[in-house]
């Protein structure tokens, strides 16, 4: 990328944040032949708040798969706190402290909302944390703790955008993965969904998000990288790549790959 | 399935008049049907009774209630079996033609367990302890023969389109069958008989209800309540209802979704196998293809009753059996159809036509959108 208007290099991003939460070490992976993921490095430090943009079947989705152990790399490691996971199950990475809000939102419709959020807490036996981090989402969301009793498939889109956000915090996770957040909200809700995720990550919780909607995604996060045909074509602080003109051209003039 | 989104658009065609004849008459034949019934049992004697049908008799209260406790008997072991068909249709979407297989395998080791004790006299001076130890037994064999299934049969094709599974499941059942046939021949096998302590008739609140039944009521409640305590009340039954509908995020949650597929096998298998002794105990004998029309009855009852819902299959199968067991002769006989005993199995089927065609998702059935299933 010639013409960065702040060029920062990767040394003076990372000075001082300690380990990564989560780490794509020349990530590599395939689809039968097609190499999806080129070369991948990514590294997401604790409280950063870091988004992934790019177009359709850019890498997006698979990035995603890969961090959560949906899909293996063919090369490369995913390191996760420290420790290489490229072999281990979803449930031992969920467990370790990463864990996803899906694509829209995917709740158990036909569960209850306390039901719901249990299963986010499937893999903890602490009780009492349980409880207590329970309180913790009620106090977030109010409405969740009115809808406790009702199914799911029930409640409004902004409704289930919270429960599901609840549901994943019930895992108590140290990396939060949010894939395309608000996609399938009303317009309305999109803004309100934002400053949920804003609120989250000022309680210091890390968060990685893919999303379409770029300029909304960059006016909350810390950095973002652009990924393009599996490629990693831009790494920058979001104030930088919100004015970047290239990311201008290339990501939100819709240009299409493959 | 995919006719229904559109349904309110479309003209109407001739399947639709069709089907709408269909229901008049169906209606039509059960309340002629009653109606004759109530007034054959109002005055044998009557213009409409005897017009119908000469040499029917009639049948006196006592019949009726006896055929309706037969029928709800045979009903919650329909009941039983059926839970497995829509356990597993909920979990993987597939129906497992091979569990009345599970079922009769089921009937066939507590057989052989039952013949044993009584051989060395435990039977006679034990029946509790025999009953527990051959439903136990029962239970072990069908759930391992249903774990194994999965295993061997249905998860290579886990992701292979659903009519094949459905397929193998065809397959599974001919293998049982002839494995059965081949070990233990054709003949018919007898279990021993119930002590007459427990045989004999009991009178509960007018009803006259032979022992056996009561059993088999008693039982079949007994584990209904204790399947739906697991699916509703515990973290298990949670995961199971998780992996029921979503089963990528079922994983995201952490829960290991192969071994709950396993674990809603077995517990399948262990209803079949409960059924299957009270099966063999109400009706003392069993071949290997014993589990062919259980089996088939039971599917029906899920589909009656909505398969996938587990209230539902139950509610379904009792239905299904009243239905059979007071349908021939409450209302084909005062119709005048001669030979009623022996069209207890059209009843059955003409239950279901009747259900789906007012019901398209069962009785308890909720319809389910195309991505909801998907």
């Amino acid at each position: 990328m010639t013409d960065s208007t702040t060029p920062t290099p990767e040394a003076d991003q990372t000075p001082d944040k300690g380990t990564a939460l989560l780490e794509f070490r020349k990530v590599n992976t395939h689809y039968g032949a097609v190499h999806i993921l080129k070369d991948v490095d990514l590294a997401i430090y604790p409280g950063e708040l870091v988004c992934l943009l790019g177009g359709n079947a850019s890498g997006k989705s698979t990035t995603l798969k890969t961090l959560l152990g949906m899909v293996t790399p063919t090369s490369g490691d995913v390191v996760l706190d420290g420790e290489i996971v490229n072999d281990k199950p979803i449930s031992y990475r969920v467990e370790r402290g990463i864990t996803m809000v899906p694509e829209n939102r995917r709740l158990f419709k036909r569960l209850s909302v306390l039901e719901n959020l249990q299963l986010g807490a499937y893999l903890r036996s602490d009780k009492d944390g349980i409880a207590a981090d329970m309180q913790h989402i009620f106090e977030l969301f109010p409405r969740v703790e009115e809808r406790l009793g009702q199914k799911a498939g029930t409640l409004s889109g902004g409704e289930q955008q919270m429960v599901a956000i609840g549901r994943a915090l019930m895992s108590r996770p140290r990396v939060l993965l949010m894939d395309e957040p608000s996609m399938g909200l009303a317009p309305a809700l999109v803004q309100v969904n934002f400053e949920l995720i804003e609120q989250i990550h000022e309680d210091g919780m890390a968060i990685f998000m893919v999303e379409q909607n770029a300029n909304m995604a960059l006016s909350i996060a810390d950095r973002g990288w652009v990924i393009q045909t599996g490629r990693v074509v831009l790494d920058d602080t979001a104030d930088v790549l919100l004015v970047h003109p290239e990311l201008r051209a290339s990501y939100l003039g819709g240009r299409d790959e493959r | 399935m995919t006719a229904v989104g559109v349904r309110s658009t479309r003209r109407v065609s001739w399947v639709d008049r069709f089907l709408t004849t269909l229901r008049i008459v169906l209606i039509a034949l059960i309340v002629v049907g009653l109606l004759a019934f109530i007034a054959q049992q109002i005055d044998n004697d009557n213009a409409f009774a005897r017009r119908r049908n000469p040499g029917a008799t009639g049948l006196t209260a006592a019949q009726v209630k006896g055929l309706f406790v037969t029928g709800v008997a045979q009903g919650a072991m329909y009941g039983l079996i059926a839970l497995g068909y829509s356990m597993v249709y909920g979990v993987l979407g597939f129906i497992n033609f091979a569990h009345g297989e599970v079922f009769m395998l089921g009937t066939m080791s507590g057989f052989i367990a039952s013949t044993k004790l009584s051989d060395a006299g435990y039977w006679e001076s034990n029946f509790i302890g025999s009953f527990l130890l051959i439903i136990l037994i029962a239970i072990l064999v069908s759930t391992a023969t249903a774990v194994v299934m999965e295993r061997v049969a249905y998860r290579p094709l886990r992701d292979s389109p659903r009519l094949i599974p459905l397929i193998t499941s065809i397959g599974v059942s001919f293998f049982i069958q002839n494995a059965v046939l081949g070990l233990f021949g054709p003949n018919s096998k007898s279990y021993p008989q119930l002590p007459e302590w427990l045989a004999k008739n009991r009178t509960i609140l007018t009803f006259d209800i032979p022992g056996t039944k009561i059993m088999v009521l008693v039982v079949a409640a007994v584990s209904m309540a204790g399947l739906w305590w697991v699916v509703e009340r515990t973290k298990t039954g949670k995961a199971m209802r998780a992996v029921a509908e979503d089963k990528e995020i079922a994983a995201l949650m952490g829960i290991n979704v192969d071994r709950t597929i396993v674990l809603t096998f077995a517990i399948g298998g262990a209803m079949a196998g409960i059924g299957g002794i009270l099966w063999g105990l109400s009706f003392r004998s069993v071949t290997h293809l014993t589990g062919f029309l259980p089996g088939i009855k039971a599917f029906t009852a899920a589909v009656v009753g909505g398969v996938g819902n587990l209230g539902g299959s139950m509610a379904g199968g009792v239905a299904l059996g009243t239905a059979e067991s007071l349908g021939p002769q409450v209302i084909l006989e005062p119709l005048g159809v001669k030979g009623v005993s022996q069209l207890r199995d059209a009843v059955a089927f003409t239950a279901l036509v009747v259900v789906l065609l007012f019901k398209p998702a069962g009785l308890f059935g909720e319809r389910l959108s195309e991505d909801d299933r998907a």
